[in-house]
């Protein structure tokens, strides 16, 4: 369990840590917690000249509501999500996701910027931010950007970010009393990894049909996705449970999973029909269905 | 001297904490990897990629050339300094016992398989050199599957055709045969017992170094067993004199089976120390744990059972197919054969039982013994076999178990697969059980949930098994090229506190406590006067380690019969002080005393020091107070009882979840009850592991599928229950302290439980079998497979 040699700073300012990104370029890598990272290093199977650590760095964690936004430092751990108020009330889906990665431990070093710039296509926390509609901020030597969940994520362990940007803030649209969202995950025995993961978000009209619904679905291919032909078969209707079942087998049909040792290709498919069904109810209900 | 003002309690049977927790838990544990050496170098080796492949050549100048490294060897270094290959320790008819050299020569046949070594003055540059070692590989079609070994085209090794280590067979056929062919039903199965990796929490370990000046080599090594370690790598593999060589396991985390056996590295760590003239340190990571620690079960199984009409088993025959892996790990060949098809007639009068294994090699990493080694096996097949032909028979599983139960008036009983069983009583832990789990109402509880949609399995678990390992003329009639017995040194010291060296290993067990508990006891001094010494060759006489639940009675009855021999002295000097003859003398408390006047007494501590002034002894008896015995015992011990589990599946996911998990146990007599208890819960979560989450996989050109803990999926604490435990006690006869063995039975017992609770629970759905691991998504198809899909 020995890395390949390495180069480490932890700067005190975000300037510092682009400096470092410009100057090391391909062969720096950011490290915001280290959950991920380390065990790939560990095993050699990522060999990082420079590791630009930034726990030093003041502002990037923290939550705070602000104009119809959740303002998410990147630097944020999945135990300061799920233990927020804020958080827990305002987009309950993603305390439901942080409260289940992992060990008390991991929990406590890893960040949402860290999982999400890792993008691994198990993790929880990509499919929250689609169905979430999440914004990405997006710091870089060429100036600032925000870029949108579904652009974000592009493929396997993949963003758009450029390897000289720093992932600062997660922006999440604020519900209105009406919109109620969960996230459920079947997971895997041994890695507690999501085998597949269902994020819906769903927003009720006054007469208790469906305003407009968002769900993603992570776990099942090569990074989580929106649905959209699932979100369809929602709106405008009420979300009875044959709607959801619907909804839920659309789910199931836009997966991918590769049969492996934790199942067939149709058990799995199985799983995301379930698992959506379980989110989809778990949302409506709190959306006061 | 000053006298302990009241007697210490009976301590034999008491729940005392256990001593060395503190240090554990406080981090203050001594490790092999914490002992650090001044001059100390790092081993780093490196692997096979391939499950089998020639090695044409290996270049060793790119890593020789790093700075930092001291030495580069490769196996023909080593074969031609002399360096043997690894033994086989337990010996069959006929068997095949290829050459097993440390670091591979000409093949390397398993992958993680150590082909080379580099030694440098750090680990994290020993890494990076291992990677500059060039080894030029021609892969070969690689042996994976158990099942079709046999006919495989690639043969692994020039002298076993077939692939095959050993045929070996036990019980009489003809008998069998008979039985069946007039037998009113045969049920017949054929079973996966899956591979299973043992997973300690200390990876192994090793640091070794030599003294010139003394011309003594030190060897720290993660061992169940360090003096089998020192006669084994002394005298088979290094060629050093034993009174040179001295091996210390100090604080070690874990084994279940996986470290008795002499692995390459910690032989390459030994003879590099001497070779470079440092020491040498290597700890595996846990991927190489995964690759090379000796992996457990892996059996293809068919049998049949021979039933009459009201449900009498008239005979059982079995034919097993045991992958041992790449070459032969020591005592490979004892796994599937004596410790296995030995146990085949479970808590049963079986008639007529024959069973035929064949060991195969394949391109894989060894198998060995692990937690219950064999009997696990043996105990699924028959606790399987015993459910399958119940629902043939449209029998209760309870009703058909107890019907063959060997009756406790018939012990000794003697199998028809070599075992006697010296004593039992089986009826009372099913009883208890019965009780324990409210078996009425669970049956009410059932029915009420099959109607509305819910899936709750019962799985019964009737278990016996043999442990406290083993009569040493027994293992050697059948094999074993080791004796079995166990050996404990017991020292006074002059002021009455006690010093006791065990030839068994504690490496969890809590040997520190229990057997001071047993000085404690014997002797009636506090425990904190007691210390137990254990895991280093220079301070223990000979000792063959813990394994097989032999600790307690074997080691635990060796200091007893030291304790005796001491009382005896101590007796002889007691009555001379205090001028009454010996046989009047008696010892209590800790107090000697005249029969019919306890106040003519003398405190244990005052004999002690007069043991050791010698100014007054009997005459002719020699000063001093310290005594060795060797315990060699006339069986092996037979606990038993019954495990009831409790699960639901859920329909829609094919979830498993314990509702309810009842353990009854019989270990004879308990030395620390919270102790045993600790062994059967953690023994119980490992059998329910197996039966539901465990299992080594291999691709079939022989590539591991899941060597990490992100896939392998050993059980959490979130995945398990409350176990409802009891116990009966039906002393062991061939001890005198009445025990059995604690270490194993959890394991052994549980893993048919929950498979019997699984297919219980899929009855509604026609299904009668599956293999393990039964995963959700096993499940999810059978019961889908019965109703045409969701």
């Amino acid at each position: 369990m020995y890395p390949a040699s390495f180069s480490y700073s932890s700067p005190t300012s975000l300037d510092d840590a682009l400096a470092l990104l410009a100057e090391h370029g391909e062969d720096a890598k950011l490290l915001a917690g280290g959950h991920s990272l380390l065990p790939l290093m560990k095993l050699r199977f990522a060999q990082p000249r420079y590791l630009v650590d930034l726990r030093r760095i003041a502002n990037l964690s923290g939550i705070e509501r602000s104009a119809g936004e959740l303002k998410i430092g990147a630097m944020s751990t999945y135990a300061a999500l799920a233990a927020s108020d804020l958080v827990r009330t305002l987009v309950p889906m993603l305390a439901d996701a942080a409260a289940q990665i992992g060990d008390p431990q991991v929990r406590n070093r890893g960040t949402i910027g860290g999982s999400l710039a890792h993008a691994d296509p198990a993790a929880d926390l990509p499919t929250v931010m689609l169905a979430a509609d999440a914004q990405m901020a997006v710091v870089g030597r060429r100036g600032t950007r925000v870029i949108p969940a579904q652009a974000f994520f592009v493929g396997m362990l993949t963003t758009s970010l450029a390897p000289d940007e720093v992932l600062t803030e997660i922006r999440i649209p604020l519900a209105d009393a009406r919109e109620g969202s969960a996230y459920d995950k079947c997971r895997h025995p041994a890695s507690r990894f999501a085998l597949v993961g269902v994020a819906a978000s769903i927003r009720l009209a006054a007469d208790g049909t469906v305003l407009h619904a968002r769900i993603a679905v992570g776990g099942m291919g090569p990074m989580a996705v929106r649905v959209a032909g699932a979100e369809a078969a929602l709106k405008g209707h009420a979300p009875t449970a044959e709607v959801r079942h619907a909804a839920a087998a659309l789910v199931a049909a836009a997966v991918d999973p590769q049969e492996d040792l934790q199942g067939t290709v149709a058990y799995k498919r199985n799983l995301a029909q379930v698992y959506a069904e379980r989110a989809l109810a778990s949302a409506v209900h709190r959306a006061g269905g | 001297m000053t006298a302990p003002t009241t007697p210490a309690p009976s301590l034999f049977g008491a729940s005392i904490k256990r001593r060395e927790d503190p240090r554990f838990i406080t981090g203050k544990g001594r490790f092999t990897d914490d002992v650090v050496m001044p001059g100390m170098t790092h081993a780093a080796f490196v692997r096979s990629p391939h499950a089998f492949a020639i090695i044409r050549s290996i270049d060793t100048s790119r890593a020789s050339a790093l700075p930092g490294v001291r030495a580069v060897f490769t196996g023909e270094q080593l074969a031609a300094a002399g360096v043997n290959g690894l033994p086989a320790g337990w010996l069959l008819p006929d068997i095949k016992v290829p050459y097993r050299p440390v670091l591979s020569v000409g093949h390397a046949r398993h992958v993680g398989e150590a082909v080379a070594v580099v030694i440098a003055d750090s680990a994290a540059v020993a890494r990076d050199a291992a990677e500059l070692v060039d080894v030029d590989y021609e892969p070969l079609v690689a042996v994976a599957d158990t099942a079709t070994a046999l006919s495989h085209p690639t043969q692994i090794h020039d002298i076993a055709p077939d692939n095959r280590c050993f045929h070996w067979s036990i019980g009489d056929a003809a008998p069998v045969d008979a039985a069946f062919a007039s037998a009113p039903h045969v049920v017949r199965q054929r079973f996966v017992n899956n591979r299973l990796a043992a997973m300690a929490m200390e990876p192994r370990a090793s640091l070794a170094s030599y003294d010139v000046a003394g011309d003594e080599l030190t060897l720290y090594v993660t061992s169940q067993n360090p003096h089998v370690h020192r006669l084994i790598m002394g005298a088979f593999v290094l060629g050093l004199a034993e009174h040179r060589f001295r091996v210390i396991a100090p604080d070690v985390g874990g084994g279940f089976g996986s470290k008795i056996f002499i692995y390459p590295e910690e032989v390459v760590v030994a003879w590099a120390a001497k070779k470079i003239g440092r020491p040498v340190k290597w700890t595996a990571t846990r991927s190489e744990s995964f690759l090379t620690d000796a992996q457990g079960r892996d059996h293809v199984s068919e049998a049949e059972m021979a039933l009459s009409n009201d449900g009498k088993v008239l005979a059982l025959r079995v034919k097993t197919i045991a992958n041992v892996g790449s070459g032969l790990s020591l005592f490979a060949p004892a796994v599937p054969t004596y410790l296995y098809a030995t146990l085949l007639s479970g808590a049963y009068a079986i008639p007529a039982i024959h069973c035929e294994v064949d060991a195969v090699f394949t391109n894989t990493t060894p198998v060995d013994a692990y937690r219950g080694a064999g009997r696990p096996e043996a105990c699924y097949l028959i606790e399987r076999m015993m459910d399958l032909s119940a629902k043939h028979l449209g029998m209760s599983p309870v009703d058909i178990r107890r019907l063959n139960f060997i009756p406790a008036h018939a012990f000794p009983y003697q199998t028809p697969v070599a075992l006697c069983y010296d004593s039992g009583n089986y009826e009372p832990a099913l009883d208890m059980a019965l009780t324990k789990a409210d078996y009425a109402s669970l049956l009410q509880r059932q029915a009420e949930g099959r109607a509305n949609g819910r899936y709750i399995g019962i799985g019964f678990s009737t278990y016996i098994e043999a442990c406290s390992i083993a009569p040493s003329q027994v293992v050697g009639a059948l094999g074993s090229q080791a004796g079995l017995y166990e050996s404990a040194h017991v020292r006074v010291h002059p002021t009455g506190s006690v010093t006791v060296y065990t030839g068994s290993h504690s490496h969890g067990q809590g040997h520190e406590t229990t057997f001071a508990q047993i000085v404690a006891d014997q002797l009636g001094i506090p425990m904190d006067a007691v210390d137990i010494v254990h895991g280093d060759t220079g301070k223990v006489q000979f000792g063959m380690g813990t394994y097989g639940s032999r600790s307690g009675a074997l080691g635990g009855t060796s200091i007893y019969m030291s304790l005796q021999k001491i009382k005896d002295k101590a007796k002889k000097i007691a009555a001379h002080l205090l001028e009454a003859a010996e046989a009047d003398i008696e010892f209590e408390g800790g107090k000697f005393y005249v029969r019919g006047a306890p106040d003519r007494a003398k405190q244990f501590a005052d004999v002690t020091l007069a043991a050791y002034l010698g100014h007054n002894l009997p005459s002719g008896l020699e000063p001093g107070l310290e005594a060795t015995s060797f315990f060699d015992p006339s069986n092996f011990t037979f606990p038993f009882g019954t495990h009831i589990a409790v699960v639901e599946i859920e329909r829609s996911t094919g979830h498993v979840t314990l509702l309810n998990y009842i353990a009854v146990d019989d270990v004879g007599n308990v030395i620390n009850p919270m102790i045993v208890d600790g062994m059967v819960h953690g023994g119980i979560a490992q059998g329910v592991a197996q039966a539901l989450w465990e299992s080594v996989h291999f691709a079939p050109d022989g590539q591991p599928l899941n060597a990490s803990l992100m896939e392998y999926a050993v059980p959490r604490a979130d995945q398990l229950i409350k176990y409802n435990t009891g116990r009966t006690v039906t002393p062991s006869p061939v001890n005198p302290l009445g025990v059995k063995g604690a270490g194993e039975t959890g394991t052994i017992a549980s893993t048919p439980a929950i498979a019997n609770a699984v297919m219980d629970a899929l009855s509604p759905f026609g299904v009668s079998h599956i293999d393990m691991p039964l995963t959700p998504s096993k499940l999810w198809t059978a019961m889908n497979g019965s109703t045409g899909g969701l």
